[in-house]
């Protein structure tokens, strides 16, 4: 399986990524041959192999239900690009 | 002739203390931002740890709506871009969740029920909230909200008409506040709603293009939007036109959907398993401590009070629907001994006026006991069905216990033969045409006439006398 620069254009567009006609170039260029490492797993026989969801062999913990978190907004807000009446602003959107 | 094909996605806050993947506090109405945490801020180098409660919810719920359980369950990411949610995905389940195809049963006008499917039901975060209007070219972002759990319950494409959604989303809020996993408040927005709405020819078992109704925020809403919808899906095509696949909002003002996305590519969600968490794998132990700790839920509350209590099924299904509701009806029929009379007092005069206050029956000024009391005066013929009326609005406007104001009125009812005798001859004797007329008339017609004679008699007593009595003596004398 290979990607066109379409693709590329379209995840890119997805990923809010701009990206230049040479940089989709390079980036077409890098994804095809990740693909390629994947074309090479797909012959690998799975038959039998149950799906993976995390690589880890583990189980998740869980935590108990407690509040564990106390206010630090001045703190977060202070390296924010711009808070006003305890909101973070951001450009506008609307849908 | 067209037939509508409906699901519902429904999200429901869970009523955890703290956040599905952080320690920050769920509570509402908060300072903005005060309950956001590094891990709710999506800042790097966070790691998400599971709230168990949470699970513990889900599964409660799972096991209520006779569902498959899912032991071993998968989060994963859902990208996408949007100012309330930092990360720019949201941690949810998609291949493996938590609930999967369970059942409920939901009733029809005709008296009828209807098993509608649920595909699943998943564990998510909530995202944030963004306020568009108060900041020049800017939108405001409060995050308390994120990372709230929330369960997803998205039904089958079973549902045929507005009313049946509407029974549907009925049956499942009722289930989670027997359950108590949620407050259910959907103008809080505790519980919303999105309709997936298609129509096709009747008889046809194709499908048509849906439409998704975002974020419906009443029951009411939800019946009006899903019509609103069916009708412009059918003026398209009657047009000759082709219904297109997109997400609305309806509009309760105006009464009409909208598109809310023009010409957006297709949602793209890009979903896979977050790495940031393992499986959660959920032991026996787990599962059967849920299930002992399952409540009597509405459909099985309801089937003993129609045999506990003698009232009808229809009745029945009105009393449970909320669990408060059916906890202060259970506590006047088993105070007062007389299940239908309690019945037909709860769901006229407590549920009317709690139908126009808004007020919640937890916080009603008649009490259960003072019902009760209420009752067992009609029953030992101190009251009548006016008098107790009487009583039953001053016990709302706080004018004291039932005795006491029966006592201050001078509401007990003349049963006293004697005292009504006296009543009707003076009735008789003041109307002498209309005992003339009855008088003449035949037998037949009698019974309807009678009912001026116990109406002049009834005002005279001040609506004390017994309806029974009055009736009886009427009858006698008239015809003498």
């Amino acid at each position: 399986m290979s990607l066109t620069s379409d693709d590329v254009k379209r995840a890119a567009k997805l990923a809010r990524l701009g990206l230049t006609e040479a940089e989709t170039t390079e980036t077409l260029t890098q994804l095809n041959s990740i693909l390629g490492l994947v074309d090479q797993m797909q012959q690998i026989d799975t038959n039998g192999v149950a799906p993976l969801a995390h690589p880890l062999e583990l189980k998740q913990t869980l935590r108990a239900d407690a509040v564990t978190e106390n206010n630090q907004r001045d703190k977060f807000q202070a390296i924010a690009p711009q808070a006003e009446a305890g909101l973070y602003l951001v450009p506008r959107v609307v849908e | 002739m067209y037939e509508a094909v409906i699901g519902l996605e429904v999200h429901v806050q869970l009523s955890t203390e703290s956040k599905i993947f952080s320690g920050s506090s769920t509570h509402f109405g908060a300072e903005p931002n005060t309950q956001a945490s590094l891990i709710d801020l999506g800042m790097p180098g966070v790691l998400p740890v599971p709230n168990a409660k949470a699970f513990e919810m889900a599964v409660k719920f799972g096991l209520a709506i006779d569902a498959e359980i899912g032991q071993e369950s998968i989060f994963d990411r859902k990208n996408y871009f949007y100012p309330d949610l930092p990360k720019g995905y949201q941690i949810s389940q998609f291949e493996k969740p938590i609930v999967g195809p369970g059942r409920v049963t939901i009733s029809l006008d005709d008296g009828t029920t209807k098993t509608i499917n649920v595909t699943r039901a998943h564990l998510e975060e909530d995202a944030g909230k963004s306020v568009h209007d108060a900041f020049d070219g800017m939108t405001g972002v409060d995050l308390n909200r994120a990372g709230t759990p929330l369960l997803e319950i998205v039904s089958e494409p079973e549902l045929r008409s507005a009313k049946e959604a509407v029974a549907y989303l009925k049956v499942i809020h009722s289930i989670i506040r027997y359950l108590d996993i949620s407050d259910g408040n959907m103008a809080e927005g505790s519980m919303r709603c999105d309709c997936n709405v298609s129509i096709r020819p009747k008889g046809s078992d194709t499908l048509g293009t849906r439409t998704e109704i975002k974020n419906v925020n009443s029951f009411r809403f939800v019946e009006k939007a899903i019509n609103t919808e069916i009708n412009r899906q059918i003026e398209i095509l009657e047009d000759g036109g082709r219904v297109v696949q997109e997400t609305r909002l309806y509009d309760p003002d105006k009464d009409e959907t909208r598109s809310m996305r023009s010409k957006e590519e297709a949602n793209d969600y890009r979903y896979f398993p977050d790495p940031d968490l393992l499986p959660v794998v959920l032991d026996d132990s787990f599962i059967s401590a849920c299930r002992d700790a399952l409540p009597e839920l509405p459909a099985a509350r309801k089937a003993r009070y129609i045999s506990e209590y003698g009232i009808t099924d229809y009745d029945a299904g009105v009393l449970v629907a909320d669990r408060d509701v059916a906890d202060y009806f259970a506590e006047v029929a088993n105070t007062s001994g007389e299940g239908k009379l309690a019945a037909n007092w709860v769901m006229g005069s407590v549920l009317a006026e709690l139908n126009q206050t808004g007020d919640s029956i937890t916080d009603f000024a008649v009490t259960a006991k003072q019902l009760s009391e209420l009752i067992a005066r009609i029953k030992d013929n101190t009251l009548n069905s006016k008098t107790a009326k009487t009583v039953f609005e001053a016990l709302l406007a706080n004018e004291g216990e039932v005795d006491v104001i029966i006592e201050s009125k001078g509401l007990v009812q003349v049963t006293d033969t004697g005292a009504i005798e006296a009543i009707v001859d003076e009735v008789i004797a003041e109307n002498p045409d209309q005992v003339a007329n009855y008088r003449a008339a035949p037998e037949d017609k009698q019974g309807k006439m009678l009912g001026f004679f116990v109406g002049q008699v009834m005002k005279k007593s001040q609506g004390k006398a017994n309806p029974q009595a009055v009736n009886q003596i009427l009858s006698t004398k008239l015809s003498g």
